[in-house]
């Protein structure tokens, strides 16, 4: 048997507790005995997921999330590489950065909510510049880091060959830490989507998080569980895709 | 690079640092940008000396702190705990790594509507939230540790006859240690960020509060030096724990 067929063998025990813990709820919410506006069966969170799914509202939901996460990471990755390439190649520079880039990072983003508020107001601007932010910081230290473990010898051959700054850069630096940068990016993904969804569920009436509230303050049980369900999948599947990419056009060099 | 040179590049980065702050007053004064965006640096400063002597800044710094820490406490204790039991035991690891690792991706603070609905907007909901989001780099990074012991050492442990017990203090949990504190180490920003959320949404004391509140009033000053302290709790909060886990680390 091959590893690949052994990792994929079905694996029953994994299933038990859910299973479990599904059928335990499914007897307690219809038994009746507990709050109804807190909890609600799995076969009423599965035909909620459905309605929400098939009107569209959920699919709506989604994309505004996708959009101002994807849009942050962006930003937030151009940012990281242009400060961390220099910073990298350079270690006297990135001494004299140290205390302004050093000072930024302690601060946890969804401090910034409230001036972003203030700034841009309701919308995509204000959830996509909290993110932005939120990314920056991993993102320029993995970049930062995979700079400094470029083999030296790959430096010295630029460095015989004659490159300028630009043709080292494109040439040699960004193509030796391109599996790291990809590490990056999918961790980056797991943190825009969570801060994303922390800002909706805060402050902006935007995406999944605002839907997640706006069941919860309905009293929808149901809807708020099947949200939460999806975007538990969410979070899962958009991990595991980035995982197989990685391992697609890394292997082991990630 | 020597010690000398090191020393005066630090020097030189502070001198950035300040020179920098210079510039941001004088794209104030000049009035460049609106000062309820930016205001002068002098009048965060102002604000901050003010609101941690007179104002309620210091009380809101420190409620923050015991949100962060009561709830780093409680996820630590399940976490270690649980990831104690799950990690030593091969049947456990079957039956629950599966649902452990489908969960791990999650972004936490969709828990937080559930968590409401439970709790209402109270303290209880706000240390729930933060101990959720915490438990989970700390569960994960304690069952690794302890289910990578290397067999040849449990197979000594057994030939000196070590009991249970002095198993698990000398050999288990030194080795599970660098990947427990790892965990640590990812729950911490992870509980101070929802533990900002929690007061902002709960209303309760705490910087999330203060900053909230002060936005919605155009306290441009107070909302800025709310974020400065809030980043002296992330880099404090960041210190100690180098500290600790160089102390539990030592034997390294």
């Amino acid at each position: 048997m091959t590893a690949q067929s052994r990792r994929f063998r079905f694996n029953w025990r994994g299933l038990v507790l859910p299973a479990l813990f599904l059928l335990s709820v499914e007897l307690i919410a219809t038994a009746g005995t507990i709050e109804r506006d807190a909890l609600a069966a799995p076969s009423a969170v599965l035909a909620a997921a459905a309605r929400t799914l098939t009107s569209g509202a959920a699919l709506k939901a989604t994309g505004e999330t996708l959009i101002t996460a994807g849009t942050g990471l962006v930003i937030g990755l151009a940012i990281g590489l242009l400060g961390a390439i220099p910073l990298g190649l350079f270690r006297r520079a990135d001494l004299l950065m140290m205390v302004p880039t050093e000072s930024l990072r302690p601060v946890p983003p969804v401090a910034l909510i409230p001036l972003s508020l203030l700034i841009f107001g309701f919308g995509y601007p204000m959830e996509i510049a909290v993110v932005a932010f939120a990314v920056i910081g991993p993102i320029f230290l993995f970049t930062r880091s995979a700079i400094r473990g470029i083999e030296p010898q790959l430096l010295e051959v630029s460095h015989a060959l004659g490159l300028g700054l630009v043709a080292r850069v494109t040439k040699i630096v960004l193509p030796a830490i391109l599996p790291r940068i990809f590490v990056a990016f999918r961790i980056a993904l797991g943190i825009a989507l969570v801060i994303a969804v922390t800002v909706e569920i805060t402050a902006n009436p935007l995406g999944l998080g605002y839907a997640l509230t706006i069941a919860q303050q309905s009293l929808q049980p149901d809807l708020m569980f099947a949200m939460l369900l999806w975007i538990g999948l969410l979070g899962w599947s958009l991990n595991a895709l980035l995982l197989w990419v990685q391992s697609r056009l890394f292997g082991a060099a990630a | 690079m020597s010690r000398q040179e090191r020393l005066l590049w630090s020097l030189a980065s502070i001198g950035l640092a300040v020179l920098l702050v210079m510039l941001v007053a004088k794209i104030c004064e000049m009035g460049l940008v609106s000062p309820i965006f930016l205001p002068p640096p002098q009048r965060i400063w102002a604000a901050l000396v003010k609101g941690l002597t007179m104002g309620s800044f210091g009380v809101m710094f420190l409620a923050t702190i015991r949100h962060m820490v009561v709830g780093l406490a409680i996820a630590a204790c399940l976490g270690i705990g649980l990831g104690a039991m799950i990690g030593t035991s091969a049947t456990a690891r079957a039956y629950l790594m599966p649902t452990l690792e489908f969960l791990r991706p999650f972004p936490s603070s969709a828990i937080i509507p559930v968590t409401i609905a439970f709790f209402g907007l109270t303290e209880s909901m706000m240390l729930a939230v933060i101990a959720f989001g915490s438990l989970w780099p700390i569960l994960m990074g304690t069952i690794h540790g302890f289910a990578t012991v290397e067999p040849r050492l449990t197979d000594v442990s057994r030939a000196l006859g070590l009991s249970r017990r002095s198993t698990m203090t000398k050999i288990v949990l030194p080795h599970a240690m660098p990947d427990i504190l790892g965990g640590m180490r990812i729950a911490l920003p992870m509980a101070l960020i929802l533990a900002t959320v929690g007061e902002m949404l709960t209303g309760r004391n705490g910087l999330g509060q203060a900053i909230l509140l002060a936005a919605r009033s155009f306290r441009t000053a107070d909302l800025y030096a709310g974020i400065i302290l809030l980043g002296v709790i992330g880099f404090a909060s960041m210190l100690i724990f180098d500290g600790v886990e160089r102390r539990l680390l030592r034997w390294r």
